[in-house]
């Protein structure tokens, strides 16, 4: 498969598994660069936070419609999202590419633990 | 105040997981809406509009460093908005504790294959 199609294919899968199960684009999207489209992790990383602003352009807007946005607290948060994201990325800019990997592998674990305990409580839930 | 410093201090650590492992930090904005009273419908729907800025801030920020890979971005990005919308509709329907498990099962093996 030529890049262009696989990339594609890769964005559709991605948008609509983070859709399904309601993570975020960006951890499907990271594995993806890097896996599928043989990215560094640290540009991985980079070109995820790219794509995910149309998908949440679009997500915001269809939210805003349902009338569900706080735009005040909205704001607040990410305004003061730039301190934390200067800092993360000085920290992933000066960390080795494997350790910066390995990280996010344990990230993507923990996020998958949150994501089995809550499948778990559900089927007990349903069992009671 | 205390709302302002709050909320400012989840911006904080959104931005920090965000820039870090390339994600958007609503793993991080949707549970502490939630734990200070907020509905999950509202919590979620207002972490999307704050990471868009968070997004925007962290591809900025890469891209001073040269690290946006602007083609494969936009490759990825433009399809996923299609894909987020048929999952988000799909979920209603299949989303089941089994599929997320198996779903959970599928990031433990993915995160494998980057650890080594």
């Amino acid at each position: 498969m030529s890049h262009v199609a696989l990339a594609l294919a890769l964005g559709l899968a991605g948008g609509t598994l983070a859709g399904l199960f309601g993570v975020g684009g960006g951890i499907v999207f990271v594995p993806a660069l890097t896996l599928g489209l043989g990215l560094s992790q640290l540009s991985a990383e980079a070109t995820s936070l790219a794509a995910i602003v149309p998908v949440v352009a679009v997500g915001s807007f269809r939210q805003h419609r349902s009338g569900l946005v706080d735009w005040n607290s909205a704001g607040i948060i990410g305004a003061c999202s730039l301190v934390g994201v200067l800092a993360g990325a000085e920290i992933a800019l000066n960390v080795p590419e494997t350790a910066l990997r390995r990280a996010f592998a344990v990230f993507l674990v923990l996020v998958a633990v949150q994501m089995a305990l809550r499948a778990t409580r559900q089927m007990r839930a349903v069992e009671a | 105040m205390r709302r302002l410093a709050a909320l400012g201090g989840v911006g904080s650590a959104a931005g920090l997981l965000s820039a870090l492992f390339g994600v958007g930090g609503g793993i991080v904005i949707v549970p502490a809406l939630i734990a200070r009273g907020w509905q999950a419908h509202r919590a979620t729907a207002t972490s999307l509009a704050a990471i868009g800025a968070t997004a925007v801030f962290g591809t900025v920020r890469y891209a001073f460093d040269d690290l946006v890979v602007w083609r494969d971005a936009l490759l990825i990005g433009l399809p996923a908005v299609v894909g987020v919308v048929v999952g988000t509709a799909l979920a209603a329907r299949v989303r089941g504790p089994h599929l997320q498990l198996a779903f959970a099962c599928v990031m433990v093996v993915v995160a494998g294959r980057l650890a080594w």
